[in-house]
């Protein structure tokens, strides 16, 4: 065990706080997307350098190796990217749907507008 | 470098910068995913992050606007925040066990089983097609029901636009419709090779890299390039919306289906040792089938999330 062998976590606990930063300092609706987008990625990169055995290979199985990495987070990470993008995209059309109602995609300004309505009834 | 990048997306302000830099970033995580042995979700992640995500940002961005104000808050407190939760995460990873060692805990327990036993279980080489599709098949139907139904979220917050009628033919204008004919050739060159390429991903996926959501979501990519060069109205022509929606359950009634099928012959939901009297031959036409009916949600999914966006940036 020497001091690089917890690298790979703390490279993705940085992206992890970049990724929570922007969600909670942006104002902007896109950009939160964008945070929170660079936040599950940065779980992505945890599972992967978790199931990654050094000197192991992909796990496909070949004759010349007898270790492979392990394909169990693989699979979990494969089918949550593909669910992430899916969510990216109701996300988005969320954003749309907001824009059309406040002409705006600034949580200030929405707040600003949605306080107005509530004054004004 | 991906951090770099990443602190680069959190500084900028102008969206466009930023939703091209977030694909850059999704780019160089495909290769750490490489570098790191995991090349199935390194293929997806190459196709998902740096294609269609990219992609849909930008179809946002033009009816949202480019720019993004300054914050009034002062940016003090979510940094603390941030480097107070930061600092208790690393902290906490001391306990964690060390990088790339095989005798971590999570390389056992049920890893163990997959790696030794499928090739002689399920008798493909892919170990991670093997957990996906036979091991976690429920797991993975769930996943494909995830995505239909956050389709049917963006349907019912956007739509997709009606095609035009006939009877009002869109200006015939050739320099509007006809816009960059070089790269109209290029995509025509190119459109028939992706699609290849997204047939060989799916149907290779039992012995190389691949397999039904990566090929759903490179086979989406195709049409969205014949989109994005010769406009929404020819691209509807091409995969009519009524036809996407229809194959994007049918995807989901294929995998489901199968699950039923290895009902009616005995076995448990999703058991596909029962497809066939002999159990291997079972297990390699149980994942082909279901492969294909994640493929077809992927890719039909994709392509109307597309549509509706595409129709939203057209109206506007």
């Amino acid at each position: 065990m020497n001091a690089f062998s917890l690298f790979n976590y703390w490279i993705v606990i940085i992206l992890m706080m970049a990724g929570f930063y922007t969600v909670i300092a942006s104002g902007n609706l896109v950009k939160k997307i964008v945070g929170l987008n660079i936040f599950q990625t940065s779980v992505f990169i945890m599972y992967i350098s978790m199931g990654k055995v050094i000197g192991g290979t992909a796990p496909i199985v070949t004759v010349n190796s007898e270790l492979y990495s392990n394909p169990l987070p693989h699979v979990l990470i494969l089918t949550a990217i593909v669910v992430a993008v899916a969510t990216t995209a109701l996300g988005l059309s969320l954003v749309i749907r907001i824009k059309e109602a406040y002409h705006s995609i600034e949580e200030d300004d929405i707040l600003a507008i949605s306080q107005r309505e509530d004054e004004a009834e | 470098m991906l951090a770099i990048t990443a602190i680069a997306v959190v500084r900028f302000r102008r969206l466009f910068t930023v939703v091209m830099l977030f694909g850059i970033y999704s780019l160089l995580s495909a290769m750490i995913f490489v570098v790191l042995d995991a090349v199935d979700v390194a293929f997806t992640e190459a196709a998902v992050g740096a294609g269609i995500s990219t992609v849909l940002m930008l179809a946002t961005l033009v009816t949202t606007g480019r720019h993004e104000k300054p914050p009034r808050h002062h940016p003090l407190l979510p940094l603390a925040v941030v480097t107070v939760t930061g600092a208790g995460l690393i902290w906490g990873t001391l306990d964690m066990p060390g990088f790339g060692n095989p005798a971590d805990p999570v390389h056992h327990h049920v890893a163990d089983r997959y790696v030794i036993e499928s090739p002689r279980e399920i008798g493909i080489p892919n170990m991670v097609t093997s957990v996906l599709a036979s091991y976690r098949g429920y797991d993975t139907m769930g996943e494909v029901i995830v995505v239909f139904t956050a389709l049917m979220g963006v349907l019912s917050l956007i739509g997709i636009r009606r095609q035009r009628k006939q009877s009002t033919p869109p200006p015939e204008n050739s320099a509007t419709r006809r816009p960059y004919p070089v790269l109209q050739v290029m995509a025509i060159l190119l459109i028939p090779f992706i699609i290849l390429f997204a047939l060989y991903v799916q149907f290779h996926g039992d012995y190389g890299p691949g397999g039904g959501f990566q090929a759903g979501v490179i086979f989406a990519a195709a049409i969205i390039l014949y989109t994005l060069n010769f406009g929404l109205d020819d691209a509807m022509l091409l995969a009519p919306p009524k036809v996407v929606l229809r194959l994007s359950a049918l995807g989901v009634l294929i995998y489901a289906g199968t699950g039923v099928v290895s009902m009616l012959n005995g076995g448990n939901y999703l058991d596909y040792n029962a497809l066939s009297h002999d159990p291997l031959q079972g297990q390699h036409f149980g994942i082909l089938v279901i492969e294909l009916g994640v493929g077809i949600t992927v890719a039909a999914v994709m392509i109307a999330i597309f549509f509706a966006f595409a129709g939203k940036t057209e109206k506007q």
